[in-house]
């Protein structure tokens, strides 16, 4: 057991990989032994990342550290050297919480998966390319080096295209999947420009060595700008939000819930580049009002035009660009009033990293409710579908507590995290919390429109039958996540959301002594 | 030698990227991506160069310049690039070819099903 | 035949087969010599694949280069490298257990310039040779597809 809990950082990369390498294998076998082979795995990795995030959070919060290739497996130095030579997997509280967000996204979406993709065949190139793209979020969550990450950046976003264009007879996922593809090229080649600066200034790619060594000089800062704009880039941040919408409209259902997880991981990566990395050489109030400007164009931009939509999952989409804004918004003022209002800044990175769980469970739920109802009626138009709801009660249901989780109607959990944000972001400056409410408003209008327009009214479509029973396990899985992280907020934010904002706020110096020592 | 490979690789990245932006064929496009990743990859291996140092590799060094060796650790960086950029192109150039197959025409311009 | 190109490009194409298939398992087989290694070589042996159905057209080249055995042995070829990644694992993953034991590739390297051991680095050399077969295969797929798949229809 012991050994298992220190190699478990590691084996929680491997095993999805080695699923993805196996189950090409067995899919000769028949879909069931694939499903059982695909499902064994799904449930190892999970119970692997709560290994791992319970090992982490258990302890005194002192980031653990994994490295490869060496004897023992925490020799950051080898004899003589004072620059980490090897590649090394750092967990801190930070990224316990993110594996445990991806793990519960994975769950829900390979369950769903087995009921929505029953009748395709393809299923031999499906999980593999879902197993790959768990690996590569599982690794960016995971890891101590900048050029380890952007390799893992790469593959989620090659993984990812892969899977938005996995039904090749319709053309509109096929011109998302390039969009979307190009854009992420663009960003990851970004990111490789500012590492080789960093490289080339100061020798070495490791974020703990890096953070000790940064300072505010030009080349720094030009390394810093086109970090935050290429990694805003992956996250959804707008102005550069347009992939998000054709992406996440355009896969597969469950394929939009694990993008989602994908983006956060790619907004930890940011803010892992903001607190860890920078946290020491930058003035923050000119970085910290310029993210807010971000977050607050992108929470404007994506409720509104999500009013104008009439494909149920474009609007979902839009939904979930918008609630990018909000964990934005909150970081960027915990980044703001870090030096000001300590106080507040802390109850705002709360909020934001709080939201992030918050949004993957709901926004993960909407999207896998409108697979549902796409699967039901044959159609994403809202004009087309109506009166759902006489036959599809339960996921009626389970679509309802989404959206009145997602618009922050207490007693759900995004009640919790938006009011965090809301009290906080007042600290900053007034018209963001304004802001920030108005969005609320809004989103619960256009979610109120949905629900009527899709599953109230006389019915609309013959042969419309309940989702299946896979499709409505997952989805209640991450309703329950909803309801109970919403009825015993303050439990979950002491156990998981404090120590990730602890570790970010006020962790880096553990994190740089966990590395180079002393 | 100076700063000039350095200014050539990010000449190479502006065309890229003005390739990337203002061209309209799907195919330029790809290769507009193409010559963004070949600039930063010429980026990265300008990196490393010592002055007057020879390839990293100890088979066969000639033992008088052996202590003069170029960084090796942004040669790695570079391959690893090299290949995510192949994978990548590749991926292109297959929904490329779908999107033909759909559409008829390779003009990004007449690719907008998606909009709004 | 389609496809097929003129008479000197395919007598050249089938003397140079073998020797880029030669040089290409040479790169391969020496990546922790010389530079070169597993991506490398198994692009290069691709390169060599791909020869076949520019110089003698699709449908001929099916003949000599099997779809499915290629798929077979890329998953063989992933397969390889991550197990080797956990032959190491009682002390850490991507631990290299056979450099510098005197076993089968643990010749002891004098540090400076020598004149390369072949018989040394570990687990290296079976890494190279991973990552080479599931590079070769891999891409002759993504050659094959393109040039191929490309005219049919997309099913289920």
């Amino acid at each position: 057991m012991n050994a298992l809990s220190v190699h478990a950082p590691v084996l929680l990369v491997a095993t999805p990989l080695l699923a993805a390498f196996v189950v090409p294998l067995v899919a000769k076998l028949g879909s069931t032994v694939r499903n059982a082979v695909v499902g064994v795995f799904t449930l190892l990795t999970a119970s692997l990342a709560g290994l791992v995030a319970a090992n982490v959070l258990a302890g005194s919060g002192a980031p653990s550290v994994y490295v490869f290739g060496a004897s023992p497996l925490n020799l950051t130095l080898p004899s003589g050297m004072h620059v980490p030579i090897r590649i090394l997997f750092e967990v801190d509280g930070m990224s316990a919480f993110m594996i445990l967000i991806t793990a519960l996204v994975a769950v829900a979406a390979t369950l769903y998966s087995f009921s929505y993709f029953k009748e395709h065949s393809g299923g031999e190139m499906y999980y593999p390319l879902l197993f790959l793209l768990l690996a590569a979020i599982f690794g960016m969550e995971e890891t101590g080096d900048l050029f380890n990450f952007f390799v893992f950046l790469e593959i989620a976003g090659i993984a990812a295209c892969g899977l938005i264009g996995f039904r090749p007879w319709r053309g509109r996922s096929q011109e998302a999947a390039f969009k979307t593809m190009a854009l992420y090229t663009l960003s990851g080649l970004f990111v490789l420009i500012a590492l080789g600066l960093l490289y080339g200034q100061h020798g070495g790619l490791n974020i703990a060595y890096l953070s000790s060594r940064v300072g505010a000089e030009m080349l720094d800062l030009v390394a810093l700008g086109l970090l935050v704009v290429a990694l805003g880039m992956k996250a959804g941040v707008a102005p550069m939000h347009m992939w998000a919408l054709d992406a996440y409209g355009e896969a597969p259902a469950p394929i939009s819930a694990v993008l989602v997880a994908s983006s956060q991981a790619s907004l930890y990566g940011l803010f892992r580049v903001l607190f860890t990395l920078f946290g020491a050489a930058v003035s923050v109030a000119a970085l910290g009002w310029f993210l807010i400007a971000l977050s607050v164009l992108t929470l404007f931009v994506g409720v509104t035009m999500a009013l104008l939509q009439k494909d149920i999952k474009r609007l979902i989409a839009y939904g979930a660009v918008s609630q990018i804004g909000y964990m934005l918004l909150g970081v960027g003022v915990g980044f703001t009033t870090s030096g000001s209002r300590p106080a507040y800044g802390f109850v705002a990175m709360q909020g934001g990293i709080f939201h992030m769980v918050n949004d993957a469970a709901c926004i993960g739920l909407l999207f896998l409710a409108a697979g549902a109802v796409h699967r039901a009626s044959g159609t994403r138009d809202l004009n087309r579908m109506g009166g759902l709801g006489h036959d599809m009660k339960w996921t009626a249901a389970l679509f309802a507590i989404g959206a009145l989780a997602l618009a922050g109607v207490p007693p759900f959990n995004g009640f919790s995290s938006k009011l965090l944000i809301y009290e906080s972001s007042f600290a900053a400056s007034p018209i963001l919390a304004a802001i920030a409410i108005l969005s609320s408003i809004l989103l619960l209008a256009v979610f109120m429109k949905v629900f009527q327009a899709a599953f109230l009214g006389p019915r609309l479509l013959e042969n419309v039958r309940e989702a299946s029973r896979g499709m409505l396990v997952s989805m209640l899985m991450l309703a329950v996540v909803v309801v109970v992280f919403g009825l015993f907020p303050g439990f979950f934010v002491d156990k998981l959301v404090t120590p990730a904002a602890k570790a970010l706020w006020l962790g880096r110096d553990a994190y740089v002594r966990a590395v180079l020592g002393g | 030698m100076g700063n000039f490979p350095f200014v050539v690789a990010m000449l190479l990245v502006i065309l890229g990227l003005y390739t990337l932006l203002f061209k309209r064929n799907l195919i330029k496009l790809v290769i507009g991506a193409s010559l963004i990743e070949t600039g930063v990859n010429l980026f990265l291996v300008a990196l490393g160069y010592r002055t007057a140092g020879i390839a990293p590799i100890y088979t066969y060094a000639p033992p008088a310049l052996a202590d003069r060796m170029v960084l090796p650790t942004p040669q790695a960086l570079t391959l690893t690039s090299i290949v995510i950029g192949l994978a990548t192109t590749a991926l292109l150039l297959s929904f490329a070819v779908v999107i033909h197959r759909h559409y008829g025409t390779l003009d990004v311009r007449e690719v907008k099903e998606l909009k709004g | 035949m389609r496809g097929e190109m003129s008479v000197i490009v395919r007598t050249i194409a089938r003397i140079t087969y073998a020797l880029i298939l030669v040089f290409g398992f040479y790169v391969i087989l020496h990546g922790h010599l010389t530079p070169g290694g597993g991506f490398q070589g198994g692009a290069v042996v691709a390169s060599g694949f791909a020869l076949l159905p520019v110089a003698f057209g699709a449908a001929a080249a099916k003949r000599y280069l099997n779809p499915s055995l290629m798929r077979h042995l890329e998953e063989v070829g992933s397969l390889a490298f991550l197990a080797l990644g956990f032959v190491g694992i009682g002390i850490s993953f991507f631990y290299n257990v056979l450099a510098n034991s005197g076993s089968l590739f643990g010749a002891a390297v004098p540090f400076g310039p020598n004149s390369g051991i072949l018989n040394s680095a570990g687990t290296l050399p079976f890494m190279n040779w991973a990552v080479g077969l599931k590079v070769m295969t891999g891409l002759m797929t993504i050659v094959l597809v393109l040039l191929v798949g490309a005219g049919k229809e997309g099913k289920d």
